[in-house]
Parts: structure tokens; C-alpha cells; sequence
């Protein structure tokens, strides 16, 4: 890739366009330089296409916990980009008692410490986490 | 406590770059490239059954840590590395380096870090950065991705040195010790190269490697049989991300690399590695056309059967031509 071929393609999305990154191209002389792009269409496609991937899943989670399928933790799992795997090793549980507390009945069972430390782990208060979805 | 004098350098690679930064520090003048190359930081692999985020992994690098861990053992430097079992006891280990001045290599996540755009943090573990300073409650940030240093709070901080998940950094840190005041470059660029040939070329398996181009390949022209659409868009999207989307320079790596190799033939005076360097050039090239087609096709979420297949092969030619230059490559004589 020469110097003039370095793509500069902006994505207003999620702040990507505000970070320049450094790439590596050949000058005039056929020397390896640093370059900084603002992003090229195909990256930008891939990068927008795993975020619509995430909402539109959220979308559909959030449309369960309203329907009361799901609790408000499969909610904010997702939200935070997280998968029950690494959301029980937040959590310091079990994949199968984390996977209850994604369902309403074991949500609502929860103790007041595990509420807590779940609206921590998500960064939000315990109301919200509770308010959600009704 | 400002650790004086700490230069930070933007660079491609959070890995390659955080090396970089911290070497010159220590007066051991280092380029991006040239760590990236003695580190044998060029790879490839495919493991279709090693799934993230339901995607299959593609790496175009060596595994988190090795380039570190290489560029500082080939040029004689002496390093401290740690892990924590609190994030109390890290962040005290932090404070007490910083009052003696010392700048502080570290592994952190991706995803709790603010200073970054949004569209980048997802749940990535193994980034690297330097802290050279604290004020307040606010740590000073050599992060190598990005144009100019920057800050991040205490609790930010604590919380990207201990996410979970694989890599778990669980606060690991590491700072130079000792640095010799000369130092053999060309014999590490020697290994560097030497062990990149042996990493590509000489896997059994076909999962890493040179082979795992193929692998790769022929799994792109089964995808319209074996996929729906949204997954098959998925996959291909994941692989345009690994090769491009954070700190790869471009094309994976490749053009990183052919950097190196340019820097290299310079210093030793050595024209074959020009000729190198160009040739890899041009695989980048053809990497980065295959990126470009990918994405049209991902976008369009057509199953169509012709175009998957042209994907197919323009991949197979990005390993074609690896394959011929790395098996050339290897029998270099010093």
C-alpha cells in the first residue's frame, strides 16, 4: 500500500472517527512509513456490523424481560457485552446458578448482597437494575 | 510522580508499540517495526472450534505476551514481571514503581477503558500500555494506539488490570531492570526471523500457520452451504476485524512486517531483505483486496454462491505466496 492509497474513510459511530490510527505504507522512494487513517470502508463495515449484531440481540432480550421471559441480569449481561461464561466469573458463581438469575423466578429469590453485586458488576444502582423492563 | 522524561510514541500495535516506548526509555533505540520482527510477532491461525462471541478465532499474531518476552530476551534485558491476587496489592505495586520513576508496562482489558472509542471496547483482554505517572487520582497513560498520551482514573484503571475472562491480566505488570549498554541487533533480527519461518511454516497441524490460510479458504467456500446468511455474514466480518480492525498497521501484520524486514536490510546492508520486504508488500496488498471484497460481500448478505468462492480464492493466493516466500525466507544464509 503507498502513502496516497491509505484509505481515510470516517465512521461517525460510537466515537470511532475520533481516534486516528497508525498505519504502515511506502513513500515515494519506496520506504516504509507511519500514516495516520481514520478508518477504511471495509474495517468500518466489519466494526458496525458486530455492533448491530449486539443490539439487535439486545432488542430482542429486552422485548423477553418486558414479556417477563427474561430478568432484567440477561438484559444487562448483553448490555454490557458479556455472555454467561464470563458473567458467572464476574459474578464469582456458577455458569448453572447464574443462568437462574437470568430467569424471572430466580431473579426474584435473589439475597440484597447478590443484587448489589450484580448492579456493580453492570455499573449501575440496584434500582435500576430491579426498575427494569416493568 | 511523573516519571521524567517518558516519551509517549503512537504505533500500530498495543504489544510491539508498548516494547518500543519502553526501550527507548531506557536508551535502547527500538523502532515498532523492529520489535515487532525480533519478536516474531507475524502469524496466522484458524480454529474453527475455538468459538468468540459464536465467531471462530482468527489470529494473524503470535500469541499475547510473546513479543514482550522475546525482544527483551534476544537483546539482554533484564525485566521484573509480577501478578496479583488484589487489585489493592497491584495498584499499591504500581504506586511504588512510579515513585522511583520507573514507567510500568501493563496488561489490561480493552472494555474498561474510557479513553478509547466506543466502537472498539468490546471484551478484549490482552492490550497493553504504559503508566508513567499519577496525579491526583488520575493515572498518566502511554497507550500506544493512540495519537497522544492521555489519563484514566484509579478505579478505571483497577477495574481494565482485573476484568475476566481469557487472557485474566490479574494486574499484570512489568518494567525493565537493566539494560545493557550495547546490544547485538543483528543476531536478534536473525532469530526473529528465523523463528517467524519456523512458526509458518513447520506446524503439523492445520489450524496454525501457513496451512490454516487453506483451512481458512476452504471453510469460506462451504459457508453458503453450511451457514445462514447472517451467520456467514458474521464470520466474515470477524476475520476483517482481526485483520484490520485495532493495531494491525494493515493487512494483518504483513505490512508491519515488511517494515521490519525493510529496517532490517538496512541495517545489516543487506538487499535481499529489500527484495523481502517488497514481496511482502505485495501478499499485504492482496490481504487487503481480500478484506475489500469480503466486506462487499458481507454487506450485500446475498448467498451467492460465485462470490464466496472468489473469496475463497483470493485467500488461497494470499497463502500461495506466504507459502513461497516463507519457505525462501528460511533458507537465508547470515
Amino acid at each position: 500500500m503507498n502513502v496516497n492509497e491509505v484509505p481515510q474513510d470516517p465512521l461517525h459511530y460510537k466515537e470511532r472517527d475520533q481516534l486516528k490510527k497508525k498505519m504502515y505504507a511506502v513513500d515515494k522512494d519506496g520506504k516504509y512509513t507511519g500514516v495516520n487513517s481514520v478508518g477504511w470502508e471495509a474495517e468500518n463495515a466489519a466494526t458496525k456490523q458486530a455492533w448491530d449484531e449486539v443490539e439487535q440481540s439486545l432488542a430482542e432480550t429486552e422485548a423477553k424481560v418486558k414479556a417477563g421471559e427474561m430478568s432484567p441480569i440477561a438484559y444487562f449481561m448483553e448490555k454490557n457485552l458479556m455472555d454467561l461464561p464470563l458473567l458467572a466469573k464476574y459474578a464469582g458463581k456458577w455458569q448453572w446458578q447464574v443462568k437462574k438469575h437470568l430467569k424471572p423466578e430466580g431473579f426474584a429469590r435473589l439475597s440484597p448482597d447478590m443484587m448489589q453485586r450484580y448492579a456493580q458488576i453492570f455499573n449501575i444502582s440496584v434500582e435500576t437494575l430491579t426498575g427494569f423492563g416493568k | 510522580m511523573i516519571v521524567p522524561n517518558f516519551e509517549h510514541q503512537q504505533h500500530a500495535h498495543c504489544e510491539s508499540g508498548v516494547t518500543a516506548n519502553l526501550l527507548n526509555y531506557y536508551k535502547v533505540p527500538i523502532s515498532e517495526p523492529m520489535a515487532f520482527g525480533i519478536g516474531a510477532g507475524l502469524f496466522f491461525g484458524h480454529l474453527p472450534f475455538l468459538k468468540i462471541n459464536g465467531t471462530p478465532g482468527t489470529t494473524f499474531r503470535t500469541w499475547p505476551g510473546a513479543i514482550f518476552k522475546r525482544v527483551t530476551q534476544r537483546l539482554g534485558i533484564t525485566m521484573h514481571t509480577e501478578k496479583f491476587r488484589t487489585p489493592e496489592k497491584a495498584m499499591e505495586a504500581l504506586d511504588r514503581a512510579l515513585e522511583n520513576h520507573i514507567p510500568v508496562g501493563m496488561q489490561t482489558s480493552v472494555f474498561y477503558l474510557p479513553y478509547l472509542p466506543e466502537a472498539f471496547r468490546f471484551h478484549f483482554n490482552a492490550h497493553n500500555l504504559v503508566v508513567y505517572g499519577k496525579e491526583g487520582n488520575e493515572y498518566l497513560v502511554s497507550d500506544p494506539v493512540m495519537e497522544v498520551a492521555t489519563r484514566i482514573s484509579a478505579e478505571d484503571l483497577a477495574k481494565a488490570r482485573f476484568a475476566k475472562g481469557a487472557p485474566e491480566p490479574k494486574g499484570f505488570m512489568y518494567y525493565v531492570i537493566d539494560a545493557p549498554k550495547k546490544t547485538d541487533y543483528e543476531k536478534a533480527v536473525q532469530q526473529g526471523i528465523k523463528q517467524t519461518c519456523f512458526f509458518m511454516m513447520s506446524p503439523p497441524v492445520p489450524w496454525f500457520g501457513n496451512k490454516a490460510i487453506f483451512l481458512l479458504a476452504n471453510k469460506i467456500k462451504n459457508y453458503p452451504k453450511k451457514l445462514t446468511q447472517r451467520k456467514a455474514a458474521l464470520y466474515l466480518g470477524n476475520i476483517i476485524r482481526m485483520q484490520e480492525e485495532i493495531g494491525t498497521g494493515g493487512a494483518g501484520f504483513r505490512y508491519l512486517y515488511a517494515a521490519f524486514l525493510q529496517e532490517a536490510a538496512e541495517m545489516m546492508k543487506r538487499d535481499d531483505l529489500q527484495q523481502y520486504a517488497s514481496e511482502l508488500t505485495k501478499i499485504g496488498d492482496n490481504w487487503r483486496s481480500f478484506a475489500y471484497h469480503a466486506a462487499r460481500q458481507m454487506k450485500n448478505r446475498q448467498t451467492d454462491l460465485v462470490s464466496f468462492d472468489e473469496l475463497s480464492d483470493l485467500l488461497r493466493k494470499c497463502g500461495d505466496e506466504e507459502k513461497v516466500f516463507f519457505k525462501k525466507m528460511e533458507h537465508i544464509k547470515w
